[in-house]
C-alpha cells in the first residue's frame, strides 16, 4: 500500500518575493490541480503546513508562504536552490467553470488571494471579463502580492484594490473590501456569483454585504483555513460539525458554511 | 459453540494462544493510579489468564495498541525517509461490549473517512482479533444500553464470562475450537449483556445551530479545566497532532511522530499566525460533545459515543458528559417548544 504520508521531494524552480515575509515558491509538479486545493509542505525538525495553491502550471504549481510559523519560517531559512517535501494536493478547490459567463464578483483579502488567484486569472481571460469584478484588499501598499498579476487583472477585468491603511502620499484606493461591494455595478445581484476568501471577520462582513446586495445564499462561496495534520480526514483538527474542511472544503457554498460554527 | 472451562484449563488456553498471538487485556497495576495508592486498570500484554482483569471497568481503553498516545510513523535520515517497523505478530485483545462497537468508530474514521485508508492504522489493525469480556452487571456511569452498544452478536473470535472457577466461552471461529474442546466440556453459552444501567440519556435526533450559542455550555466554561483526560480515556477519540522529533546528537536525523491530541486543551485549533476557533471550555466541549451524539451520525448514520462512561470515571471536575447529553436534549426539546 502506498503510504499518503509520506512527501514526496519537489524541485523548487523559482522564487518570487512578494513582501518581506511573503515569497511565492513555484515548484515542479504534473498532476491534476484545481485553484484553491492545498499541499501540506514539509520540513523534517519542524513539522507540516497546509498552504494553499495559487498558481498552477503544465509542470508546477505555486505556493505562496507568509513567514508566519515554525515551519513556513524554516522554509524561508534553507530553501535556496533545494527542493522541498510536499504532500498533496488535497481538498476540493474551486469550479471554475461555474465562473465563466455572466456576472461574478471576487472579494479577497491578503493571503487569502492566493487560494483564488487561479479563479481570477481565468475571470480575465473570459469573453465578458467586463462583468467580472474583483475586490482585493491588503493591510498596506507594503503588504501587497502578485503585483504583476494586479497589473494585468486591471487591464483585462473591473478591479478595485484597497488597502486598510496607506501613508498620506498614496493616492490608490484606502479602506476595507467591505466598502465597494454597495457600489458594485451589477446588473443582476440575484443571478451573480460571489467567491469570497480572507480572515473570518472579513469574509463574515463581505458575505452580509453581498447579500444586502440582493446575492442569493447559493451563489455565494467562501474557503476555510483550519488547523490540518494530515489532510486526509484523520486527525480531526479542521472538522467543524459534520464537515471536514480538507475533505470537503476548504471550498463551500455559504447555503453550508453558514451553519458551520466552529 | 461454547465450553465451559475450569480456571486451570483457560489459563492453559491463554498460555497455549500466547505462543502464537499477543494478547492484550486489561491488567490491574497496583498503586499507579492518578492518587497515592490507588490502582488504575489499563491495557497492557499479558502471558497468563492470572493477569488479565474480567471484573473491573478498565480505566483506559484498548485504543492505545491502535492509536498509540505517541507513534513513530518515519524516520528522516539526511534525505531518506523510511518507515517505522511493526511487530508482525497477530494480537488478541480483551474486551467489553461498548468497546467492541468503538472498534467500529476507529475504523470509520482511519478506514473510510475521506478517500485514503490510514496505512499505520491499518496494519496494526489487519492483525487483531477480539475476545468480547461478557458483562455481568452494569458499571458505574455505563449507559451503554443507551446508546445501542450493550450487547455484540459478532466481531469476536471468543468471549468470555467468568462465574466462580468456571469460563464460559463462546466460541466463534472455528480455528479456535479445538483449544477449547481440548481443555473444556461443550456447552451453550451466550455472553452475558447489561440490559439496565442505572444512568439513562436521550439523544436528541436532530440538534439545532441555534444550540451552539445555548447558556447550558456557559457551566463548562466555569467547570471544565481542559485538562482533556476525557479525550484520552474515551475508546471513540481518534484525534492527533503531527510531531517532529529530531536527534540532539545528529540534527540530520530525526522522526515524525503522531502523539493524542485533545480538542479541550489549548492548542488544538491554533494556526500559524496565532488563529484560534474555540477559546472558552464551554465551546470545546459543545464541539466534543455534538461530535459524539450528533455530528457523527449526520456524516456516517450512527452515534459515535458507545457509553461507557469512562470520560465521567476519570474527570476531576465530576463533569458527566451522560448529563450533558440529557441537558442538550432538554434544550433542544424546549427551543422547539418555544417554537410552536
Amino acid at each position: 500500500m502506498s503510504n499518503p504520508y509520506i512527501p514526496f521531494p519537489s524541485e523548487i524552480l523559482e522564487v518570487i518575493q512578494h513582501t518581506a515575509k511573503e515569497y511565492t515558491f513555484r515548484m515542479k509538479y504534473v498532476g491534476e490541480v484545481k485553484p484553491g486545493q492545498f499541499f501540506e509542505v514539509s520540513m523534517p525538525k519542524y513539522g507540516e503546513a497546509p498552504i494553499s495553491v495559487s498558481g498552477i502550471g503544465p509542470d508546477y504549481v505555486d505556493l505562496t508562504i507568509r513567514k508566519v510559523g515554525r515551519v513556513t519560517g524554516e522554509v524561508f531559512e534553507h530553501y535556496a536552490g533545494q527542493s522541498l517535501l510536499l504532500r498533496g494536493p488535497y481538498g476540493n478547490g474551486f469550479d471554475i467553470a461555474l465562473y465563466e459567463h455572466g456576472e461574478v464578483v471576487v472579494v479577497a483579502g491578503g493571503t487569502g488571494v492566493s487560494p483564488v488567484r487561479g479563479v481570477i486569472s481565468a475571470l480575465a481571460e473570459t469573453s465578458d471579463a467586463g462583468d467580472k469584478h474583483v475586490i482585493v484588499g491588503f493591510r498596506s501598499p507594503d503588504d501587497m502580492l502578485f503585483r504583476a498579476d494586479l497589473k494585468d487583472w486591471a487591464e483585462k477585468l473591473d478591479l478595485i484594490l484597497t488597502v486598510d491603511g496607506a501613508p498620506e502620499d498614496y493616492t490608490g484606493n484606502i479602506g476595507l473590501v467591505t466598502k465597494y461591494i454597495p457600489d458594485l455595478p451589477l446588473r443582476d445581484p440575484a443571478t451573480a456569483q460571489a467567491v469570497v476568501v480572507g480572515p473570518p471577520p472579513m469574509m463574515r462582513f463581505s458575505v452580509q454585504g453581498l447579500l444586502q446586495k440582493g446575492f442569493k445564499e447559493e451563489n455565494i462561496w467562501v474557503s476555510q483555513e483550519r488547523k490540518m495534520c494530515c489532510g486526509l480526514g484523520k486527525c480531526g483538527h479542521c472538522r467543524i460539525g459534520m464537515n471536514y474542511v480538507c475533505l470537503d472544503g476548504p471550498v463551500f457554498n455559504y447555503t453550508q458554511s453558514k451553519d458551520m460554527l466552529d | 459453540m461454547g465450553y465451559v472451562l475450569k480456571k486451570e484449563a483457560f489459563d492453559q488456553v491463554i498460555r497455549e494462544l500466547g505462543k502464537t498471538y499477543r494478547i492484550y487485556a486489561p491488567v490491574v497495576k497496583t498503586g499507579e493510579g492518578r492518587f497515592t495508592d490507588v490502582d488504575v486498570v489499563r491495557y497492557d500484554f499479558v502471558g497468563s489468564a492470572e493477569e488479565i482483569e474480567l471484573d473491573k471497568k478498565s480505566d483506559y481503553a484498548f485504543k492505545e495498541l491502535l492509536t498509540p498516545l505517541s507513534e513513530t510513523l518515519f524516520y528522516f535520515t539526511e534525505n531518506a525517509v523510511k518507515e517505522a517497523d511493526k511487530d508482525p505478530r497477530e494480537a488478541l485483545v480483551f474486551l467489553r461490549s461498548c468497546d467492541l462497537h468503538a472498534v467500529k468508530r476507529l475504523d470509520q474514521i482511519y478506514l473510510a473517512n475521506g478517500r485514503e485508508q490510514d496505512p499505520f492504522y491499518k496494519r496494526v489493525r489487519d492483525q487483531l482479533h477480539f475476545v468480547l469480556i461478557g458483562c455481568a452487571g452494569s458499571f458505574d456511569n455505563c449507559f451503554c444500553v443507551d446508546m445501542g452498544t450493550n450487547r455484540s452478536e459478532s466481531g469476536y473470535v471468543f468471549s468470555v464470562d467468568r462465574s466462580g472457577e468456571d469460563y464460559f466461552c463462546d466460541v466463534k471461529e472455528d480455528a479456535f475450537r479445538a483449544l477449547f474442546a481440548a481443555e473444556g466440556a461443550e456447552a451453550d453459552v451466550t455472553p452475558r449483556y447489561v440490559t439496565e444501567n442505572p444512568v439513562h440519556v436521550s439523544v436528541p435526533e436532530t440538534v439545532p445551530v441555534s444550540i451552539y450559542k445555548h447558556e447550558l455550555w456557559d457551566e463548562y466554561t466555569a467547570r471544565c479545566i481542559n485538562c482533556g483526560r476525557c479525550n484520552f480515556v474515551c475508546p471513540t477519540c481518534t484525534c492527533y497532532t503531527m510531531q517532529d522529533v529530531f536527534y540532539t546528537d545528529n540534527g540530520r536525523v530525526g522522526e515524525r511522530r503522531r502523539v493524542g491530541a485533545s480538542c479541550m486543551v489549548d492548542g488544538y485549533t491554533n494556526v500559524a499566525g496565532g488563529g484560534q476557533y474555540r477559546r472558552t471550555n464551554g465551546e470545546r466541549m459543545r464541539f466534543k460533545v455534538l461530535h459524539k451524539i450528533h455530528d457523527f451520525r449526520k456524516r456516517f448514520g450512527y452515534d459515535m459515543c458507545v457509553g461507557c462512561g469512562r470520560c465521567d470515571d476519570v474527570c476531576p471536575e465530576y463533569i458527566s458528559f451522560s448529563a450533558c447529553i440529557n441537558k442538550v436534549e432538554k434544550a433542544v426539546r424546549e427551543e422547539a417548544a418555544d417554537h410552536e
